[in-house]
């Protein structure tokens, strides 16, 4: 099996963006000493992870809102509390706006060697439509700057399917990320999240989102002009240069385990994913009282692990592989939905290579239909 | 006798009938105030549910008069739709008198005008009650005004009363038994007495509900049934309280109930009489009819491993439901199934959404279909109600289709549009009453295919709900019959072949395709869904493939959810049906009845 994951999720934000669903709190940055002393003690109630993550993944939030001596701390105390590769890949994420020369050398200093940036766009009208507090060339040069200062592994953030966004727009914001050779880029489509702003917005008929047709043009558009750049789509929304695939992200969608510390983080461990209590508050409070803040947890029978593989398989492009699966539930894929498989094979959605049960592009847009095979 | 008082209640839907009696149930003291819950006579969830009565009750209320003598009152709870028409008719045959109960808010509708008309064919003695009285928009002196006008009965004698606050409740209970006349009939001479309802009872058979008219039953005696000859010893006899309530004996004027070791309530005809075995009335009660079904369709279980299933629950089903018939069917598309006789429509959306709930059953139901005739060249004539029989065209020498005669109550304003409605509907031989000023009286004859073909919707959807209609099956006509066959991706789904006139071919067609489009999900490939007659294509449509389902992140905390929702939906999945490579969804077989016009 795999070595481990270990996630730290910084639950704040200067502001927050329209469409973002995921826990942070703003306005309270006064909290963040509170905070770490609370994970500090996390870190310690969670000494039954013993063996070596070879990842390190610091996502929030915003992780860059912390002050560099913060982050370094931190990620000293990951350290000696856990045992983390000398090789591992270490991602913190970061907004562009809060990118400094102090900040990418304490990063580099603290053994950090990816950066993922927030970029979402390099269009204002669109940045200030999503809420975010950067500019498209201050995105710039925090990317440039992070080079200088020796990072050669920068991911970067990209939202498509924005209200007022055309085809146009968005080619030229892949025009200007390729441009800066990022060695990764997540180009997610624009989600809807219940509790968001944007949310709101829609429902009232506010804003005008792009219709399943027009969402399906950006998502091939992408591939097409990131492939022919050199990436590989190896995930719906992930490309990368060769041999620079999230090392941490692939633990997600192969039932790797991974421990995750911070209010609202989730872990998986023997079959078994439990999250954290995502107030800051509460978290804090459970860690006070000695206890680990767990919020819920659910043991995943043969049948969920059957379904998430085969959902999360059909999201990546390597596939799904044949031997594993047919060992790990039993029986043989390919024979039991004969049918339904060579359908899709004939319909150009998947194919049989090498042991695996591969999609294609168009295969890796329909994933969720593909796990209902 | 002079003790007895037989009533029912009538009243537009919502006018308050169910709470009513509810009200009238708990002044009776009959069911402790810890037991009681709302709607108490209609204990299946789905009556509950849609506010509608589909079994008739019976529950006999102990009552104390002014005149300090106790009365029984028996109240007879009648199912309230076109489809159960006959059983209201025997309920009511039951009875000496009703409530006519009126919403103050509201005032007359067509129900209360189309039962009141039930109520006098069987010269009952109506009793007007003003409902709802606490309402802010109730309006009693208007609604005083209709009942003198639009139904033509003497307002002075009329109660108010909210059945929701218990207001009016004793005076109501006074008046049944001071204007409800006794029941009549001799205890002496044979016995006839009329079965209204029959229920199944897992250990006692079936329970007949009945009403005596004359003479005496009790236990050890035999019974026949006039319809079919068969006999049958007496087990028990007894009245409804709210259980079955053992007694010596049920004499004329009585209502109650008969245990005599039949086996299923099919055995037993709603309407006919019973008599002694030794001493047989000379002739039967009037009013006699066998309910026959008029619309047929096939059921399929969605899983072909649950075919023992509903086998089994059909069997079930049918102990406590005579109206329903059914027998083995096959279907290339579908498999293995049954093919089921009905009273209406919604009798066959009840059977279907009971099959579901009470058995647990995924089902699929074909599209619906009345009874044709055909004759063919070789002079052999064959009755087809299910479209994969239908026979050679080539061998047909003339066609004929079910007639009815509808009879529709509506207010004048709507004349028109409903008028237009019945002639799209092929009605011919039309009359036009005016019973009452502003009130019209429509009689069309029409093919009862176009009738069941989404009328009733639309009729009452027209008239806004101030419409009733009501129909009769008259004869069958010579008619132009073609066979429309749906192809989805090139394959024959014979659950979706209808018998269609040869004129409305085309549109129906055209509308089966635009309908099934609506109700296919988009799949991963395209739908291509075509109308045939014969070998040739009438209306086609394409459903187009969804090109991206997947959401964009899938992480840590996203997979647990993103699972839930897939299991959710393959669940979901399951109850759709698989035709080759295309998944449809159970609605969509009823779907291609439904018309665009609404």
């Amino acid at each position: 099996m795999s070595q481990p994951g270990l996630y730290i999720h910084i639950p704040f934000c200067k502001s927050k963006c329209r469409y973002c669903a995921f826990y942070s709190v703003t306005g309270c940055l006064s909290r963040t000493e509170e905070f770490l002393a609370a994970l500090r003690q996390e870190m310690a109630l969670s000494s039954d992870w013993t063996a070596a993550f070879d990842t390190l993944y610091i996502g929030g939030g915003t992780p860059s809102v912390l002050s560099p001596a913060q982050l370094t701390r931190m990620i000293a105390d990951a350290r000696r509390s856990f045992s983390i590769e000398g090789e591992a890949e270490i991602t913190v994420e970061a907004n562009p706006a809060d990118i400094t020369t102090d900040l990418l050398k304490g990063l580099l200093q603290s053994g950090v060697n990816r950066i993922s940036m927030g970029v979402q766009s390099f269009n204002d009208a669109l940045l200030r439509f999503l809420g975010r507090r950067h500019r498209g060339m201050q995105a710039e040069e925090s990317v440039r700057l992070a080079q200088k200062r020796g990072f050669d592994n920068i991911s970067l953030d990209l939202i498509y399917g924005i209200p007022g966004q055309n085809r146009k727009v968005w080619e030229d914001t892949l025009r200007r990320a390729v441009s800066l050779h990022p060695s990764h880029l997540s180009c997610y489509q624009l989600t809807v999240e219940k509790g968001t702003p944007l949310h709101q917005e829609a429902a009232q008929g506010r804003v005008l989102l792009p219709d399943e047709n027009s969402q399906a043009e950006f998502f091939f558009f992408t591939s097409e002009f990131l492939q022919k750049e050199g990436y590989l789509h190896y995930e719906v929304s992930n490309f990368a240069l060769p041999g620079h695939e999230s090392r941490h992200n692939r633990k997600y969608w192969d039932h790797t385990c991974y421990l995750g510390l911070g209010p609202s983080a989730h872990s998986f461990r023997a079959h078994q994913r439990h999250w954290n209590i995502s107030s800051v508050d509460g978290y804090s409070n459970a860690l006070t009282t000695g206890h680990l803040p767990v919020e819920g947890k659910e043991t995943l029978n043969q049948e969920n692990l059957r379904m998430e593989s085969l959902f999360l398989g059909f999201r990546t492009r390597a596939g799904i592989c044949l031997q594993d699966y047919n060992l790990r539930f039993g029986g043989d894929l390919l024979k039991e939905k004969k049918g339904a498989i060579d359908h899709l094979v004939r319909g150009g959605f998947l194919e049989i290579k090498d042991g695996f049960l591969k999609p294609a592009i168009k295969g890796m847009a329909i994933a969720d239909s593909l796990a209902l095979l | 006798m002079d003790k007895i008082r037989n009533f029912s209640i009538i009243a537009h839907i919502d006018h308050g009938k169910s709470t009513l009696a509810d009200r009238l149930i708990q002044f009776a003291g009959i069911v402790e105030d810890r037991n009681f819950q709302d709607q108490i006579l209609d204990n299946m969830d789905i009556e509950r549910e849609r506010g509608i009565t589909i079994k008739s009750q019976v529950v006999s209320l102990p009552y104390s008069a002014k005149d300090k003598k106790d009365y029984t009152l028996n109240l007879i709870d009648t199912p309230g739709h076109v489809d159960f028409s006959y059983e209201v008719s025997r309920s009511l045959a039951s009875c000496e008198g009703v409530l006519l109960l009126i919403d103050a808010a509201q005032g007359v509708q067509a129900q209360t005008l189309a039962n009141l008309y039930l109520a006098m064919e069987h010269n009952l003695e109506i009793i007007p009650v003003i409902n709802k009285i606490d309402l802010p928009s109730a309006d009693v002196d208007r609604v005083i005004e209709q009942i003198e006008s639009e139904l033509g009965l003497d307002a002075t004698d009329h109660l108010k009363c909210s059945a929701k606050m218990g207001i009016g409740i004793e005076e109501i209970l006074e008046a049944v038994v001071t204007r409800v006349p006794p029941p009549e009939g001799d205890p002496d001479a044979p016995l006839a007495a009329l079965i209204f309802d029959a229920k199944y009872d897992s250990f006692r058979g079936t329970v007949i509900h009945c009403r005596v008219f004359n003479g005496t039953v009790k236990s050890g005696d035999t019974i026949r049934f006039v319809y079919n000859n068969s006999s049958y010893r007496v087990e028990e006899v007894g009245h409804f309280l709210l259980q079955r309530e053992k007694r010596d004996r049920l004499s004329a004027g009585d209502v109650g109930y008969i245990i005599a070791g039949v086996k299923t309530v099919s055995d037993v005809r709603t309407g006919d009489t019973i008599t002694l075995e030794n001493r047989p009335c000379a002739k039967p009660l009037p009013g006699f009819k066998e309910v026959k079904p008029v619309v047929f369709a096939s059921i399929y279980p969605i899983a072909a491993d649950d075919y023992s299933d509903l086998s089994d629950s059909l069997d079930k089903f049918k102990l406590n439901d005579a109206s329903f018939v059914y027998e083995k069917d096959s279907s290339a598309a579908l498999g293995q199934g049954f093919r089921c006789g009905f009273l209406g429509l919604l009798h066959l959306d009840i059977v279907q959404e009971r099959l579901e709930r009470e058995f647990d059953l995924s089902i699929i139901i074909s599209v619906p279909s009345v009874r044709y005739r055909f004759t063919l060249k070789d002079g052999t004539t064959l009755f087809v109600d299910n479209p994969a029989h239908y026979p050679d065209q080539m061998s047909i020498l003339k066609g004929e289709e079910p007639y009815i005669r509808a009879a529709m109550m509506l207010p004048e304003r709507y004349m028109g549009a409903v008028m237009k409605l019945c002639m799209e509907k092929r009605g011919v031989n039309s009359t036009l009453n005016y019973p009452t000023p502003g009130r019209a009286e429509l009689t069309y004859e029409m093919p009862l295919a176009e009738v069941i073909f989404d009328f009733y919707d639309r009729f009452k959807s027209i008239t806004q709900g101030y419409g009733s209609f009501d129909y009769d099956i008259i004869d069958y006509r010579e008619s132009s019959l073609v066979l429309l066959d749906i192809l989805v991706n090139g394959e024959k789904v014979d659950a979706l072949s209808q018998i269609v006139h040869r004129e409305r071919a085309r549109t129906r067609g055209l509308q089966a395709c635009e309908r099934l489009k609506e109700e296919i999900p988009k799949q991963m490939f395209k739908i291509a869904i075509q109308g045939a007659i014969g070998g040739e294509i009438i209306s086609r449509t394409t459903i187009t493939a969804f090109r991206k389902d997947v959401i964009a992140k899938c992480y840590g905390g996203d997979i647990s959810r993103k699972r839930k929702l897939l299991e959710k939906q393959k669940k979901g999945k399951k109850r759709m049906k698989m035709i080759g490579n295309v998944s449809i969804p159970q609605s969509a077989f009823l779907s291609v009845l439904k018309s665009d016009a609404e």
